[in-house]
């Protein structure tokens, strides 16, 4: 493993290489975690199923590349509409359910539905590790002694314009508009006429959707298996209360944050203590904020 | 509240029929039987642990596996360096986590509700990954408990599972008995206090981090017991097989089919879904194709949507209804 070396030139040099690619996963976290953050602002779910539903869009665009040659890049449309009728799916027939149910069975509840997609994933697709081949996107363009992995770049591209355009969906239109005031206020929103049920299995599946549009442009280049989206459901918890409590632009700073922190702290450190960093900054920031990053 | 501090003679002869038949029906039963119903104590008994932190003080914690696995790390280790007898072992570990559960909790006790479940997780996996890469326990590979001669000193036994299941049957009584004594006590009140109103609690003059402390460090310990009891049990460790968070989630669901907040809740939970776990694991999961798993997150799924208020209260509920 290299470590910090010799001089200081390389050591710097590969120094930014790491905050590159830190911050280059960082906003790929950010789209999950905005997902995430979504739902448990709109309505005070922990989904612990959200990575596995990347993972679910994963395997799509794989199958979409294996069967129908489909580019991983095109299928983010797909994708995005697939998860988001999934997420409703699973909202009207799961989670609305326990709603009005006690709050530990709320906890508990996505659990369930974590573990039945993952292993059902794994019985169908068998727990192979696969990955797409030849993606349109391939390659490194060195920038000035920096490296950047096309694939990663244009994923963290296409994942900052997904944030920034949910973003504008939730500012602009009516419907956004319904969803962050359900929010901000449930109660007053009910008053105000909003249909919460409706923006519940919106919130829901717009939420999902991201994980499509995530999954779709990580195929390019991470390997796609069943139990994938355990380690990103976890790192998204971790940037969703880093955050704050359903704040979208929390979990954005956050998820860059955590990127960055998780890669240069695993090159640093030892790379098998990367979630390990995480968790810790998670902890850290709970105790001198308990109410998360938002507001700073 | 159910039966909270009298004991009726018709309970005391129903408990005692119900004691007997738990200690006469291993005997007739076989090897796999037994084995079913020492994992049921076990999980019973870190439900109860639960309990006494999550049903009544209302701090979900999805990080138990990181007081277990301590607890099976601690006599293991303690066994195999310097050959101390898993009986201190049990009790150091015990130890351990408690002062741990203490330490992490005490900066915790602000963190309510889905802050408090994800820093719990934060918490576990730290553990988990520190003893993945920790030479000295053995790091991913874990630790191998030595063979030694059969004796309830050694905590081992070769011949049969029936010493082990009576010592986990013991274990699970002194479990109850801890968290009936804290659900009767002065404390128990104080736990439900704090968790019907932190500020509400606080200002009646509940000293609420204390009290939440005391319920971190008894659920710590007694579940660091059952840890130990593994190791000896089953005689091979390592952090995938007790600090993953499964075993976490396993804890918290059986104390919520059963019925949180209740003492005997975790016990009927563990009763209902360890043997269906097992037994659908042992038909199902020879393949290797995760079908046991598939089952097993469906009823996750139901339990959360048709029973989230536990068997216990769906029987309260029953009989309230009949009278």
């Amino acid at each position: 493993m290299p470590r910090p070396g010799a001089t200081w030139s390389v050591t710097l040099e590969q120094l930014a290489q790491q905050l590159v690619n830190g911050v280059l996963i960082g906003l790929v976290y950010s789209l999950l975690a905005i997902g995430l953050t979504l739902i448990w602002g709109v309505m005070n779910v922990l989904n612990f199923a959200h990575g596995d539903f990347l993972m679910i869009g994963m395997f799509l665009s794989y199958w979409l590349y294996a069967l129908a040659g489909v580019d991983p890049l095109f299928s983010v449309p797909i994708n995005a509409v697939a998860l988001f009728l999934l997420g409703v799916l699973i909202y009207r027939f799961v989670i609305s359910k326990v709603m009005k149910g006690p709050p530990l069975a709320q906890l508990v509840v996505t659990f369930g539905v974590s573990i039945f997609l993952s292993n059902l994933a794994a019985l169908i697709w068998t727990p192979d590790f696969r990955t797409i081949g030849h993606s349109m996107l391939t390659g490194t363009w060195d920038v000035s002694g920096i490296e950047l992995s096309i694939p990663r770049l244009v994923t963290a591209i296409g994942s900052v314009l997904a944030s920034l355009g949910i973003l504008w969906f939730l500012r602009k239109t009516r419907t956004g508009k319904a969803i962050l005031a359900v929010e901000m206020d449930r109660e007053a929103a009910l008053i105000m006429g909003i249909n919460a049920e409706r923006i519940n299995s919106l919130s829901f599946g717009i939420g999902s959707a991201l994980t499509g549009v995530a999954g779709a442009m990580l195929a390019t280049y991470y390997y796609i298996y069943p139990f994938v989206g355990g380690t990103f459901g976890l790192i998204c918890f971790c940037i969703v209360a880093l955050g704050g409590f359903g704040s979208i632009e929390g979990a954005f700073i956050a998820g860059i944050l955590v990127g960055v922190v998780e890669t240069l702290g695993g090159y640093l450190l030892d790379p098998s203590y990367k979630l390990a960093i995480v968790f810790a900054m998670y902890l850290v920031t709970v105790w001198i904020r308990p109410q998360g990053l938002r507001g700073w | 509240m159910v039966g909270v501090r009298d004991i009726t003679a018709k309970q005391m002869t129903a408990g005692g029929a119900v004691l007997a038949l738990l200690i006469v029906l291993p005997l007739f039963c076989s090897p796999f039987a037994q084995h079913v119903m020492i994992l049921t104590c076990l999980i019973a008994m870190c439900g109860v642990a639960w309990n006494v932190m999550g049903g009544y003080a209302g701090m979900f914690s999805f990080g138990q596996a990181a007081f277990f696995g301590i607890g099976a790390y601690t006599s293991s280790y303690l066994l195999l360096t310097f050959d101390v007898s898993p009986w201190i072992g049990l009790v150091a570990g015990g130890v351990i986590s408690s002062l741990l559960a203490a330490a992490i909790g005490y900066p915790c006790s602000n963190l309510r509700g889905h802050y408090f479940a994800i820093a719990s997780i934060a918490f576990a996996e730290i553990v988990r990954i520190v003893f993945t890469n920790w030479q000295m326990v053995g790091a991913a590979e874990g630790l191998t408990i030595p063979m030694l001669k059969e004796s309830l000193a050694h905590f081992m036994f070769h011949s049969s599972k029936l010493p082990y299941y009576f010592i986990i049957l013991a274990f699970l009584l002194l479990a109850l008995a801890v968290c009936r004594w804290v659900s009767t006590s002065k404390m128990g009140y104080y736990f439900r206090a704090i968790k019907e109103g932190h500020e509400i609690a606080q200002v009646l003059g509940v000293d609420v981090v204390r009290y939440r402390l005391y319920a971190i460090m008894i659920s710590a310990f007694l579940t660091s017991m059952a840890g130990t009891f593994y190791a000896q049990y089953i005689l091979y460790i390592d952090p995938d097989s007790v600090m993953v968070l499964p075993i976490s989630v396993q804890i918290v669901l059986v104390a919520m089919l059963g019925g949180a907040n209740t003492v005997l809740g975790p016990v009927i939970g563990a009763a209902i879904l360890v043997p269906l776990s097992e037994y659908s694991r042992a038909w199902l999961g020879y393949k290797g194709t995760g079908m046991d798993m598939i089952i097993y997150g469906t009823l996750i799924t139901l339990i959360s949507m048709y029973q989230p208020n536990g068997v216990w209260g769906a029987i309260t509920n029953l009989k309230r209804g009949s009278k």
